[in-house]
């Protein structure tokens, strides 16, 4: 671990420091919206909504790159990807209940098609592993910024909106009855998630974001009583995974967003595991 | 105004999907009365509850709640629904549950002192002082159904809709549920959708009973004939126990 922190100060490898400062200000927004997303049990959801981010990066690459257009970075594309899956799957919940999981499913890989096609018409050889399962060295210093940006967007909503957030996730009907649009905080919530997930895709990459996402919050619900506490831990647990899996992956030499993951899957079998023993115990 | 009926029911029909569920249903309801809705599943309990709500709009016919649209009403109007349909992992304690009675549509951030006094006093008032802080997925289902109750409570509501009150709850706490809506019948309207005609038929007066049309009944008239028609042949047997137990309250 010492290697890792003498590595952190040192000015050549910036990157790693980039990592790990994004990592930590991407678990705040990570605990809070993961909250929500295991909450509420929409896992499936996020997990469309950030493969279908593909299709985004795809984009903005070949915009970038075949025709000019320097100002639309892949992660804008991500951004505005994410956001279009986040509200198609909001409106095919809210107004045709029917066919859900079909849409989810659908908005999934035709996300990764999209995005597919982008980068193979894109010229120069373009690498779609470091999107798919996370690339540190594509971290920038504008990427912190919007991380940071992002970080105090959802930290304002998810203060001013707990309540009606809380209410809808847990009883939707009741809340429409308390007068509370609960269509447009759904969508709302979707669209926050499109937006944290992008924050980490640099990091752990659109395939396993998902775990991330959602395992911090998974332990810590295993222990806390309400919502804004399960915010806290699992916001810290995310910052622990992340800065433990980059400590490994510096170390040993191994992909930064594997053993993250694994970090965060292990933590959360050995949780669950210990939490049944307790109550096994206790009856 | 007193005189006005706080619910009116006027020629509302309405279907789903091409399936008609509920057809020419009048009803009028008087303030302060204690009625009860009876019907098999699938008959239209739960559709006309809703239309009450103002949460499904029927295709045709007048709702009018308190003299006015349902929509409108619905601050003034208490809601319980049936205590299993939450999620049993869910983080909240009993009293995030209460508080969400006092939410508003266009009021953001926290609750305040008041909200959570009130909160503090309806739990007091159904008995359930001290667990505040509990998690509502680690108390037993008759004390969820009060909690649930206080939530709709805390709104200080002057009708008072309940949806399955008794489903999966044992006697005795259905006995002490009885005593509390006795009580609270002294200050608000109250309407029950529920399967078990014995649990209701001492504090009733009148009955709406569902199945596609609604009729209603004063309590006395609810006989073998009534719920065959409303149930059909099948479920005959099934009822024959409340039917007696009915039948009993007459003669006693």
């Amino acid at each position: 671990m010492v290697e890792f922190i003498n590595a952190l100060r040192n000015p050549d490898i910036a990157f790693l420091r980039y990592a790990l400062i994004a990592g930590m200000l991407g678990s705040i927004a990570f605990g809070i919206v993961g909250t929500y997303v295991v909450a509420r049990r929409i896992s499936y959801i996020a997990g469309a909504i950030a493969h279908s981010a593909l299709s985004g990066i795809g984009a903005g690459l070949y915009l970038q790159i075949k025709l000019g257009i320097g100002w639309f970075t892949p992660i804008l594309g991500a951004v505005i990807s994410a956001l279009i899956s986040a509200m198609i799957i909001g409106y095919v919940s809210l107004y045709a209940r029917q066919r859900e999981d079909t849409v989810i499913g659908a908005i999934w890989a035709i996300g990764m098609a999209a995005g597919l096609l982008f980068l193979t018409r894109t010229p120069g050889y373009i690498e779609p592993m470091s999107y798919l399962f996370g690339n540190i060295l594509l971290i920038s210093k504008n990427d912190l910024l919007l991380v940071g940006v992002l970080d105090v967007v959802i930290l304002i909503l998810g203060a001013l909106f707990y309540n009606k957030f809380l209410a809808v996730c847990f009883d939707e009907e009741f809340a429409r009855l308390r007068g509370i649009r609960v269509g447009f905080y759904y969508l709302l919530l979707l669209c926050l998630i499109a937006l944290t997930v992008v924050l980490m895709v640099t990091i752990v990459g659109i395939v396993m974001v998902i775990a991330l996402l959602t395992l911090p919050s998974a332990v810590a619900g295993l222990f806390c009583r309400q919502l804004w506490q399960m915010m806290i831990f699992s916001s810290l647990f995310c910052m622990l995974f992340t800065a433990l899996g980059l400590g490994f992956s510096y170390i040993y030499d191994l992909p930064t967003g594997s053993n993250i993951i694994l970090v965060a899957g292990a933590v959360y079998l050995l949780c669950v595991i210990g939490n049944s023993l307790l109550k096994r115990r206790k009856t | 105004m007193n005189e006005d009926p706080v619910i009116v029911i006027k020629d509302v029909n309405f279907s789903y999907g091409g399936l008609h569920i509920l057809e020419n249903v009048n009803i009028k309801v008087k303030k302060g009365e204690f009625l009860s809705m009876v019907g098999p599943n699938g008959g239209g309990k739960t559709t006309l509850l809703k239309i009450i709500l103002g949460l499904l709009k029927p295709e045709s016919g007048e709702v009018h709640i308190l003299g006015t649209l349902p929509e409108r009403s619905r601050n003034r109007v208490g809601y319980m629904p049936q205590h299993t349909l939450f999620d049993p992992q869910f983080p909240v304690t009993v009293m995030d549950v209460v508080l969400m009675g006092r939410l508003e549509g266009r009021r953001a951030g926290p609750f305040s002192k008041a909200d959570k006094k009130a909160v503090t006093e309806v739990l007091e008032e159904v008995e359930m002082t001290g667990f505040c802080k509990r998690r509502f997925s680690e108390i037993s289902g008759g004390q969820r159904q009060r909690v649930l109750l206080s939530r709709a409570l805390v709104g200080r509501p002057e009708i008072l809709l309940l949806d399955e009150p008794t489903a999966s709850i044992d006697l005795e706490i259905e006995h002490k549920l009885y005593e509390i809506l006795k009580e609270l019948n002294k200050r608000m309207t109250i309407l029950i959708v529920t399967h078990d005609l014995g649990f209701v038929s001492h504090m009733v007066r009148r009955v709406i009973c569902v199945n596609k049309r609604v009729a209603v009944h004063p309590t006395g008239e609810i006989n073998g004939k009534v719920i065959q028609e409303m149930y059909g042949k099948d479920i005959r047997m099934v009822l024959h126990d409340r039917v007696s137990g009915i039948e009993e309250q007459l003669h006693g």
